[in-house]
C-alpha cells in the first residue's frame, strides 16, 4: 500500500508498506530514531518506538531534583535555583526533599562514610527511572579529602550518571551538567530496572 | 702533588630563615606578668607556662574540675564563658597527651589556656558540671585522642562512625585508613528525657521522631531525635559528624599555604573570614603583617562575606518558616557579592583569596566602585526583607520566645557572635580584641534581650546595616597604595618577573614551593569574629613546613550542642524555627 506524500508536512515519511509486510517500523523518523536503530533489537513496534521517545523528551525536560546537600556544593546549588541562574528555565525547578516524589538525585557536597548509609537509603527509597548527579569534586572523587572519614567518590555506593567538575561547580557548570543529563536521557541512553 | 684549595662562598645577606628561633609573643613580659597576677590571686594552685601568647598554666588532672570551678566563679577573674577544649599528641613524651582548655572572661575582656598532661592510660574527671559546653568537646577528644573522660555521661564517638576503630587524631593514625560503616552498623538515637518532663502527664503515648539527616530543615547534615509526648519536646539528642571531612587531620599532611583552601570549606558561607583567622595565626606565629592594602582588602571582604553570611541564614530560615520570597529575593544582593568575590579571585563562593603574609593578587580597579554599588544596592532590601516580617504577625508568632535561651546558660554553653548577643552579652571579637583595624572605625555591637528567635534576627538585621556602616567609611577611606604581599622571601613567592630574571629569587621561588613556609617552634592561638560566632584558630608548629597541629575553634558546634535544650517543651515548628536562626553551618560544626 503506498504511502501518500505530503510535502507541505514537515515530518519526513517513509515510503510505507502495509502493516505486518515489512520489517516493523514506524511511518515517520522521530528524532534521533536512527541513532538508536541498532538499540531496538527485540523487535519494538512502531508504538513503542514513537512512546520511548516522547516519554524520555517528556522525562528530560521535567526533571524534579532532590538535593542532597551536604556541604559548600548546597549553596551553589541554592544560587542556581535561586533568580539569577533559575533552572527553571529547563524544567528542574520542582525540588523535592522526599525521595518518593524525585527522580534525580544531585548530590551536592563531601559524604563522609557516617553519611554513606543515608545516602544509600535515599536512592534506593527513590522510584524508577532515576538519575543520580555527582556535584562537585567531593561526591566525584573525594576531592582534596583524601581522609579517614571521607567516601572516595558516591561511585562507591550508587551509580552515578553525570560527574559535574569543580570546587564547587558554578552554577553555570551545574546547569551544564543537567542540560547534559537532560540529553542522554532524551537519546535514551540510560536504562535500568 | 696536587694542592688543595677552599673556596669560601659569598656571604649570604638576605633576610633570615623564619624558623631560626623559637617563637616570641610580642607583648610577652606583660601577658606573664598578667599570668603571675591570675597564678597569685585564683585561690587554687596553678603552675604557670611563661612565654605564651595567653597566660597559660599547667593543671594537674585531679585539680582540673576545681580549678575550673574556682576560675568560673571567681569574683575578679570571672572566667565565664568556655571557648575550646581540644587535645594535642606528643607520641614522645611520657604523658603524650595535652588536653587543653581556653577560657574567657567577658567582664575583663581576657583568654587563659589551661593544660592537663595525661598519659594513654589515664582519664581526666569529666568538668561537664563546671561549664555544660565541655561535654561535647569532652566526647570529641576522646574520639579524636582516645582520652577517657571520668565521669561524663555519655562518652561515646561524636565525630566519626560508630564502627570506627583507633583515634584520628593521634599522630600514629595513618591519614587515609578509612572504616565503613554498613546499614547495620547505624546506632538508634535514644533521646534522653528532660528532668521536668520525666512524669508522664498526659494520655498520649510518647512517641520517637528523627529528624534528619536528610531532612529540609536539618540543611544535609544535621539529626536530632526528639521524643514527642503529644505535641510536645520532651527529650531530645543531636547526632553531628555527617560532614567530618577531617580538616585537622588533613591540615596535620598539608604545606601551611595548602590549609588555606581548607579553611575555606569551614564555614562556606564566610569562607574569606576564616581565611583571615587562619592566615592571621600564621602571620602571628611568623611575626609578620600583611600590607595595609592588604588588610584593608581583607577588612571589606570579610564585611561583605559576613552580609552574604547573614542573607543565607535569614533566607533559609524564612524558607523554612514558609516564607520563600525573601529567600530568592535576599539572594539577588548575595549573587552580587560573590561577583565581587570572584572579580578578585576568579573563584566564586569559596575565592580562597588569601595567602599568608596579604592577598594572592591586587584587586581588579573597579573594586571600590563596585563596593560602594552594592553597598548602595544592599539596604534597600534588607529594608524591605525587614519591614516585611519583622512586623507580620504570624511571624512574631512563629518566633517571639521561641528557642529561647538565657544569658547565663548562653555563656556556659559557649555561645558567641550573634546568638550570644541575642541573649544580651555584647560580645563581639571585632571590638573585643580588634584586628585589621576595626578599632578605628565607627560601629556599634547590635544585642538583644530574650535569646529567642525573634531576637536573632534582630541582631543579624541590625549586624548587616553596621557592616554596611564599616564598609562605607572603608570605601571613603579609599585603597592604601602599596604591594598586596609582605616582602620575604620565607613567607611570599617573589613576582614572577623576578623569578625569570634573578637568580636568587628563582632558588626562593624553588624553596617556597618545595619546602613550604616555615614557621618557628612554638604556639599560637588567634581570634577573628566569624559570621557565627569567634572563629579561632590553634597551631602548634614544630618548625617544618607542616603544621604539628592546628585547631579550629568552631562556634557552631557549642551552640548545636545546645539546640536540645533550646527547643525542650516546644513544638516541632518551633524546632526547626530555632535551627534555622541558629545557623548551624556543617562544615564547620563537623570540621
Amino acid at each position: 500500500m503506498p504511502v501518500l506524500k505530503n510535502d507541505s508536512s514537515i515530518i519526513e515519511r517513509k515510503t510505507g508498506v502495509a502493516p505486518g509486510q515489512g520489517p516493523e517500523k514506524g511511518l515517520i523518523t522521530l528524532p534521533g530514531e536512527t541513532a538508536n536503530e541498532s538499540d531496538d533489537l527485540g523487535g519494538g513496534s512502531y508504538l513503542t518506538t514513537k512512546l520511548d521517545t516522547m516519554v524520555n523528551w517528556a522525562r528530560g525536560n521535567s526533571l524534579w531534583p532532590l538535593p542532597f546537600g551536604t556541604a559548600c556544593c548546597a549553596i551553589e546549588f541554592m544560587s542556581m535555583v535561586s533568580s539569577a541562574y533559575d533552572i527553571a528555565r529547563f524544567g528542574a525547578e520542582v525540588v523535592r526533599f522526599s525521595p518518593r516524589q524525585a527522580d534525580l538525585l544531585i548530590v551536592a557536597g563531601t559524604i563522609v562514610d557516617k553519611l554513606a548509609p543515608v545516602l544509600k537509603k535515599i536512592y534506593d527509597q527513590m522510584p524508577e527511572p532515576k538519575y543520580v548527579l555527582a556535584m562537585g569534586a567531593c561526591a566525584t572523587s573525594g576531592g582534596f579529602y583524601r581522609a579517614y572519614h571521607v567516601v572516595q567518590g558516591i561511585d562507591e555506593i550508587i551509580p552515578v550518571d553525570i560527574w559535574v567538575p569543580g570546587c564547587p561547580p558554578t552554577p553555570d557548570g551545574l546547569m551544564y551538567g543537567i542540560l547534559k543529563l537532560k540529553e542522554k536521557i532524551e537519546r535514551g541512553e540510560i536504562k535500568r530496572g | 702533588m696536587s694542592t688543595l684549595t677552599r673556596f669560601s662562598a659569598i656571604p649570604y645577606t638576605g633576610p633570615a630563615p623564619t624558623n631560626r628561633n623559637p617563637y616570641v609573643p610580642a607583648d610577652v613580659a606583660t601577658i606573664d606578668a598578667r599570668g603571675a597576677e591570675i597564678a597569685a590571686r585564683a585561690g587554687v594552685a596553678l603552675e604557670q607556662e611563661t612565654g605564651l601568647d595567653l597566660p597559660a598554666f599547667i593543671v594537674a588532672k585531679e585539680a582540673i574540675v576545681p580549678t575550673l570551678r574556682a576560675l568560673r566563679d571567681h569574683t575578679e577573674f570571672q572566667f565565664d564563658l568556655p571557648l575550646d577544649l581540644f587535645g594535642v599528641d606528643y607520641p614522645g613524651r611520657e604523658q603524650r597527651f595535652d588536653v587543653v582548655y581556653q577560657l574567657y572572661s567577658v567582664k575583663n575582656n581576657e583568654r587563659i589556656r589551661l593544660k592537663v598532661r595525661v598519659g594513654e592510660t589515664e582519664s581526666v574527671p569529666t568538668s561537664v558540671d563546671v561549664y555544660r559546653a565541655f561535654d561535647w568537646f569532652e566526647r570529641e577528644v576522646f574520639d579524636m585522642y582516645g582520652v577517657r573522660f571520668e565521669g561524663h555521661p555519655n562518652l561515646r564517638r561524636i565525630l566519626t562512625h560508630e564502627m570506627f576503630q583507633g583515634h584520628a587524631l593521634r599522630k600514629d593514625y595513618d591519614p587515609a585508613q578509612r572504616w565503613l560503616l554498613s546499614e547495620q552498623g547505624v546506632a538508634k538515637l535514644k533521646p534522653k528525657i528532660d528532668p521536668r518532663f520525666e512524669v508522664e502527664h498526659s494520655d498520649f503515648e510518647r512517641v520517637t521522631l528523627n529528624l534528619g539527616p536528610s531532612h529540609p530543615a536539618m540543611h544535609g547534615t544535621l539529626r536530632c531525635a526528639v521524643t514527642l509526648e503529644g505535641e510536645t519536646i520532651v527529650g531530645a539528642d543531636q547526632e553531628i559528624g555527617y560532614l567530618h571531612r577531617c580538616f585537622e587531620k588533613m591540615s596535620e599532611t598539608h604545606t601551611y599555604q595548602q590549609v588555606i583552601p581548607f579553611t575555606d570549606r569551614l564555614n562556606y558561607c564566610s569562607a574569606v573570614i576564616n581565611n583571615v583567622g587562619y592566615c592571621m595565626t600564621v602571620e602571628k606565629l611568623l611575626g609578620v603583617a600583611a600590607p595595609e592594602r592588604a588588610q584593608h582588602v581583607r577588612l571589606m571582604l570579610s564585611e561583605f562575606y559576613r552580609i552574604a553570611d547573614h542573607i543565607v541564614c535569614i533566607g533559609t530560615n524564612l524558607v523554612d518558616l514558609g516564607a520563600l520570597t525573601n529567600f530568592w529575593y535576599l539572594f539577588q544582593p548575595r549573587e552580587e557579592i560573590i561577583a565581587l568575590a570572584e572579580s578578585c579571585s576568579g573563584a566564586r563562593l569559596l575565592p580562597t583569596y588569601l595567602r599568608i603574609g596579604g592577598l594572592a593578587v591586587d584587586v581588579p580597579a573597579d573594586f571600590l566602585s563596585n563596593s560602594q554599588r552594592i553597598v548602595n544596592m544592599l539596604p534597600k532590601y534588607i529594608d524591605e526583607v525587614e519591614a516585611l516580617v519583622m512586623k507580620n504577625r504570624i511571624f512574631r508568632d512563629r518566633t517571639e520566645g521561641v528557642g529561647a535561651i538565657t544569658k547565663e546558660d548562653a555563656l556556659n554553653f559557649g555561645f558567641t557572635g550573634p546568638c550570644l548577643r541575642a541573649a544580651g552579652v555584647p560580645f563581639d571579637v571585632r571590638k573585643a580584641s580588634p584586628y585589621l583595624g576595626y578599632e578605628t572605625y565607627d560601629w556599634d555591637v547590635p544585642y538583644a534581650e530574650g535569646g529567642d528567635t525573634y531576637a536573632r534576627f534582630l541582631v543579624r538585621f541590625e549586624e548587616m546595616r553596621q557592616s554596611i556602616r564599616i564598609l562605607q567609611q572603608a570605601i571613603d577611606r579609599g585603597l592604601p597604595s602599596g604591594p598586596v604581599i609582605v616582602d620575604n622571601p620565607y613567607v611570599a613567592l617573589p613576582p614572577k618577573e623576578k623569578v625569570y630574571n634573578e637568580m636568587e629569587s628563582l632558588i626562593y621561588h624553588f624553596k617556597l614551593i618545595m619546602h613550604g613556609i616555615q614557621p618557628p617552634v612554638g604556639e599560637a592561638y588567634f581570634q577573628v569574629e566569624g559570621g557565627n560566632g569567634e572563629v579561632g584558630f590553634y597551631i602548634v608548629s614544630d618548625g617544618t613546613k607542616n603544621p604539628y597541629r592546628v585547631r579550629v575553634r568552631p562556634p557552631c558546634f557549642p551552640i548545636f550542642e545546645a539546640y536540645g535544650h533550646m527547643i525542650m517543651g516546644q513544638t516541632i515548628p518551633d524546632a526547626i524555627a530555632t535551627l534555622g536562626s541558629l545557623n548551624i553551618i556543617a562544615g564547620e560544626l563537623d570540621h
